[in-house]
């Protein structure tokens, strides 16, 4: 992949300079620190908003609760940034003309999309260890210590989702010319895999099925099987890239 | 721009009989739209050829096959001696290529962009620190290298297109448009470092500015409607298809009597065109010339008219070009101006 460490520093200047990784690292800080905070007082916010007129009995707030509700931040709110991440990677620089200004370098494509993906995974790792970070320190403050090791393997694993969020739009701005359309068709698989979440026979398999493996490793209790949604994701996101690539070396600039 | 700095900008010089770019039956089609109609061209390694042609002539198709950027419906062609293709990094490390409208990152500083640029072309360290600094010499753009290009004017852009294009010293230039935001100053700067560049380099470059062809290019290609309408060596083209001109150049105040004249010159049967210029010169083309020669004065008599001046001139690539091309009519133009391409079934 002639170029791909010039390509990927390109990449990873233009995430700082056009502030995405602050701006993304932020956010996930801020969904690290609310996270644990929410799942503390939500059940004390409940009882003020129903001002005793409802009788809430509601069990007391865990370290597990703080972890769900990050683990739902994630899933969500994280995987859409990461949908917008890779929505216009290639298609802005096709349809702006500047893949050109690459392509006519002895370049090859396959270290084009590469780059954009590892830049992408880069900004969302460092994002993603900012918002298990917090949240690991507000779990502390607020109901106890959770394990160091497992910190990290459900930081790796939550990451690895966004990633496959990520790749799945980054083949989506290679079809299209249009980032609005990758960020739809990108959002459309985000619905789409997690109504196929449901099917039993799949969904170990799929990037979903990481968050409950990442809870177990996390709070160090027994849970589903961590290696097949970890193998299943990292095909989805070799498929992607192959699938990218094919499309893309037919591509007229 | 020191003419070391363009030396600089060249390539080792190209063994003599070598082609920089060749095309066997070259067609691009678009749908329906035939862009480009069996191109077949030679150009000479070392030669600064000028591709020449109204708008939605085949012009950028030609320029965007030819780089990589698009995909030859049909035919062949070599580029430094190496097939062209869609991904082929072996190509692309022979060539440089300026957009018509150039599109760089914002984000990033001049410098930078040329760095990078240079990288991916695989210079390393401290030739990329000085091949960076010459070309920025080269294009006038050093005092503005560390701002970033969002906030750079058009012709500034262009000009660090042209440097982008020519940092790795490569063996074929494609200059699509190259001067169309440049001031006069720059349009003659880029005009003198193409010029630099021939023996070593093979430059090509698409344009309709035919002054800028004839000041630059040995050889031309004129192109309409994706068909090659002629081409070869500047002065051959211009012996061949250029037809004889007169400018008859009259006193003034004798609008009645010069009226008249051109009246009897158009009706004369060796008489091609005749029209009348700015400051109430008078052009005639002419099929014959040696009946011309000895037409023209006794006509100017019968008519009563008394002349300045009266001159055979040289005629110019753009009297080839419009008795080769002419004028477009109303319906041959679309909405932008554009010649319409031809269609065929798709």
């Amino acid at each position: 992949m002639a170029g791909l460490g010039v390509l990927l520093r390109k990449e990873l200047l233009e995430q700082w300079r056009t502030l995405r990784l602050p701006l993304v690292a932020i956010v996930f800080l801020l969904i690290g620190f609310l996270s644990p905070l929410l799942a503390r007082f939500t059940p004390e916010i409940l009882r003020a908003v129903g001002g005793g007129l409802i009788n809430l009995e509601l069990p007391p707030p865990s370290a597990g609760d703080a972890i769900d509700q990050l683990a739902k931040n994630l899933g969500q709110l994280g995987a859409l940034i990461a949908i917008l991440l890779a929505a216009g990677a290639v298609a802005t620089e096709k349809d702006r003309g500047t893949a050109a200004l690459l392509l006519t370098r002895p370049v090859g494509r396959a270290g084009f999309l590469v780059a954009k993906l590892v830049a992408i995974g880069i900004t969302l790792a460092i994002s993603t260890a900012v918002a298990v970070a917090a949240a690991w320190f507000y779990t502390l403050v607020l109901f106890e210590q959770l394990s160091p090791g497992g910190t990290v393997a459900a930081a790796v694993m939550n990451w690895l989702a966004l990633l496959a969020w990520a790749a799945i739009t980054l083949l989506a701005s290679t079809l299209t010319r249009s980032a609005l359309a990758a960020a739809g068709i990108g959002f459309v698989a985000l619905i789409l895999i997690g109504i196929l979440g449901i099917v039993p026979a799949i969904a170990p398999w799929l990037p979903t099925g990481l968050a409950a493996a990442a809870r177990a490793l996390w709070l160090g209790v027994p849970g589903p099987e961590a290696w097949t949604p970890i193998v299943g994701t990292l095909l989805l996101i070799a498929a992607c890239l192959v699938l990218a690539w094919l499309a893309f070396r037919r591509q007229e600039l | 721009m020191s003419a070391s700095v363009v030396a600089s900008a060249a390539a080792p010089a190209e063994p003599a009989g070598a082609l920089g770019i060749s095309t066997r039956d070259l067609t691009k089609r678009y749908g329906s739209i035939l862009a480009l109609d069996g191109l077949s061209l030679e150009v000479p390694a070392g030669s600064v050829f000028g591709l020449l042609g109204p708008n939605g002539a085949g012009k950028t198709t030609t320029l965007r096959v030819l780089t990589g950027l698009a995909r030859a419906t049909a035919g062949t062609a070599t580029v430094a001696g190496v097939e062209v293709g869609l991904d082929r990094p072996d190509l692309r490390r022979r060539l440089g290529y300026l957009d018509q409208d150039p599109r760089f990152y914002p984000w990033m500083r001049g410098r930078e962009l040329l760095e990078l640029t240079g990288r991916l072309s695989g210079l390393e360290q401290p030739e990329l620190g000085r091949r960076v600094l010459d070309m920025l010499d080269l294009v006038g753009l050093r005092a503005a290298a560390e701002r970033r290009i969002g906030g750079w004017s058009g012709g500034m852009r262009q000009r660090l297109g042209i440097a982008q294009a020519l940092i790795h010293r490569p063996t074929v230039v494609f200059l699509d448009e190259p001067v169309s935001s440049l001031d006069p100053e720059g349009r003659r700067d880029l005009l003198d470092l193409i010029a630099g560049l021939r023996d070593a380099t093979t430059v090509v470059l698409s344009t309709h500015l035919l002054a800028d062809v004839e000041r630059v290019c040995d050889r031309v290609a004129i192109l309409d409607r994706g068909r090659l309408v002629t081409e070869g060596p500047l002065e051959e083209l211009l012996a061949k298809h250029a037809r004889p001109l007169f400018l008859l150049d009259p006193e003034a105040g004798q609008d009645d009597a010069v009226e008249g004249l051109v009246g009897r010159l158009a009706a004369a049967p060796w008489a091609t065109d005749v029209s009348t210029l700015a400051g109430g010169r008078i052009r005639v083309s002419a099929g014959d010339a040696d009946a011309a020669s000895a037409a023209i004065l006794p006509l100017v008599a019968e008519a009563g008219v008394r002349l300045v001046a009266f001159e055979r001139a040289r005629p110019t690539l753009e009297d080839v070009f419009l008795e080769l091309v002419g004028p477009p009519g109303p319906d041959d133009l679309d909405g932008r101006g554009f010649v319409r391409p031809r269609e065929v079934a798709s």
